[in-house]
């Protein structure tokens, strides 16, 4: 793989740019690999990119079913932030938050972190009371938040209105280390550099079934063929039912549509993200210029990655109510994305009922911040069997065992 | 936009009228279970790509619950029933098998 970077830019730019190779590879798939990551979303290509560079395992499948990056990572709205509330969740967002400070550089990559900010407003009593519920526990956990006043909110964000007559702005939980990515370059990013490692990403191709032998994993059926495999990561997200079904267990997921939109390029009018959890939208402005907004799921168990219309009305009211001035803007583009909610809306990073065989799911609304730190601490578990300490608490057995990881109740919020 | 009839007021309803409930016909465990049981009550949902049978409610009609069978992979609605079944009507299975022949049944 040859490296970015500001040289060989000139240098391509002396061949007219007809040089640069491609980004990765497409193999077709070998009979046998040491371990098969199903899903080339950011969290399984994380996996796989940390299973190489913190434990050595390169002899690695990432097997795709559709196009690398066009599940939930290539349709997100991209907040990145890390201020939860329970110790478990804030170690594994800020692990993915800081890995994210870096990202570029590791992955010889361009992912465009872009730590702007990002701002949860509070609108009633109950989420001031939340929210410095939460600063206090984040600044025991060592992740920097505050809680900010009205006037603050207004100086971060000067279109955002604060006294409006439902919901004036009470206060606002401030991250100003987090922000946004790029969505597809951080799944390009880590796919390159799995590539470059002799990992192999096979595209167009779906899993099937799941084979066994004795209560060990042995490998996988897929469109093009059997795969041998000594160990197995399930990674995704709104087909973790049907995966995890083909690997003989269930677990405690509804896949639900949760829907994004943009409007029209318009010139810099807002440099950080603003959630309003209340009225339920959420806004950022995008490098080219358009409005990034999206909302709430809709309450059914749906698979066609289009959401009920309502919901964008809903979404729109709130933000219009939120910002007046974007009221006569155009919407450009509209769409939706299956994710998987689990019993707590905590994500599942576990071993399974199935031997050498792990699943990372349920990230439901909020998971492309947790990326890197997901895939780190997935890679863990699958190179030593057994969870290390970002993964302990996220095992599947909390459900039955009533461990909750409750962040959806404490924090109140989607995402 | 999802129509289901109200099987009680008859009244074809947009989604905007109703409450969603998800899953229908679980089987409600308390004191005295065993763990997998209360488990599976609370969290283990059957989630198909396919055909499902849901709870939804005429939020802003009549105010009762009833049940429903739908497509997650179409959307396309199969019919709608009361919610004091334990199991969808006879008739309503047949239609849906039907239309899905590689459906397993309820
Ligand atoms: C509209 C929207 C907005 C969002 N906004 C945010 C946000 O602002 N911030 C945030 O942190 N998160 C957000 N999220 C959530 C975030 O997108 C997801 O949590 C995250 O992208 C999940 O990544 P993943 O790799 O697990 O899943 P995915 O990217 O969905 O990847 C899973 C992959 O598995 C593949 N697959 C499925 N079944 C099979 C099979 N049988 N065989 C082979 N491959 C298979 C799929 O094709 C897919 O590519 C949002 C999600 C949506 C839909
Ligand atoms: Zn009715």
């Amino acid at each position: 793989m040859k490296r970015y970077s500001a040289f060989a830019l000139a240098r391509e730019a002396l061949s007219n740019h007809m040089g640069w190779e491609r980004a990765w590879a497409s193999p077709a798939p070998r009979a046998q690999y040491d371990a098969i990551i199903i899903g080339a979303g950011g969290h399984g290509l994380a996996t796989a990119y940390y299973l190489g560079k913190n434990h050595g395992l390169t002899n690695v499948a990432i097997i795709e079913k559709g196009w690398l990056g066009g599940g939930n990572t290539g349709r997100n709205t991209t907040i990145i932030r890390s201020n939860y509330l329970q110790d478990s969740s804030a170690a594994i967002y800020e692990k993915a938050r800081s890995l994210y400070e870096t990202l570029s550089q590791d992955l010889n990559y361009n992912a465009m972190f872009s730590p702007r900010g990002v701002m949860m407003l509070a609108q009633t009593h109950h989420e001031v009371r939340g929210y410095l519920r939460t600063a206090h526990a984040n600044s025991l956990q060592g992740v920097v938040t505050e809680f900010i006043s009205p006037q603050k909110v207004k100086e971060l964000c000067p279109i955002l209105n604060i006294d409006g007559p439902r919901y004036p702005v009470l206060g606002a939980l401030w991250q100003a280390r987090g922000g946004t990515g790029r969505h597809d370059a951080v799944a390009w990013g880590y796919a390159r550099a799995c590539s470059a490692m002799g990992m192999d990403i096979v595209q167009n191709c779906e899993v099937k079934g799941v084979t066994s032998a004795n209560g060990v994993v042995t490998g996988v059926e897929t469109t093009k063929g059997y795969i041998g495999t000594k160990k197995l990561g399930i990674v995704v997200a709104g087909h973790s039912g049907q995966v995890a079904d083909m690997a003989g267990f269930r677990l405690p997921v509804e896949a639900v549509a949760l829907q994004a939109l943009v409007s029209e390029p318009i010139k810099p009018c807002m440099d950080v993200v603003v959630m309003a959890n209340t009225v339920h939208g959420y806004m950022s402005q995008s490098d080219k210029g358009e409005m990034v907004i999206g909302g709430g799921t809709d309450g059914f168990n749906n698979f066609t990655q289009r959401g009920s219309f309502h919901h964008i009305e809903e979404t729109l009211r709130a933000l219009i109510e939120t910002f007046p001035i974007i009221s006569r803007l155009k919407m450009l583009r509209q769409w939706g994305g299956i994710v998987d909610m689990t019993g707590d809306r905590s994500p599942i990073i576990s071993k399974t009922p199935l031997g050498n065989c792990f699943i990372n799911c349920g990230w439901g609304t909020g998971g492309f911040k947790a990326i890197p730190g997901s895939g780190w601490a997935m890679a863990d578990l699958m190179a030593k069997g057994e969870p290390g300490p970002l993964a302990a608490e996220f095992d599947m057995w909390r459900f039955k065992e009533g461990r909750f990881i409750d962040e959806s109740v404490a924090a109140g919020v989607a995402h | 936009m999802l129509t289901l009839e109200c099987p009680y007021c008859g009244v074809m309803a947009d989604e905007t009228e109703l409450s969603p409930g998800y899953e229908a016909h679980l089987k409600r465990f308390g004191p005295g279970s065993t763990d997998e049981q209360f488990e599976a009550y609370m969290f283990a949902r059957k989630n198909p790509k396919g055909v499902h049978f849901e709870r939804w409610r005429h939020a802003y009609g009549c105010g009762k619950w009833f049940l429903a069978a739908r497509d997650t992979a179409t959307l396309e609605v199969f019919g709608t029933y009361a919610a004091q079944s334990s199991a969808p009507p006879q008739a309503l299975q047949d239609k849906i098998k039907a239309k899905r022949p590689d459906w397993k049944g309820f």
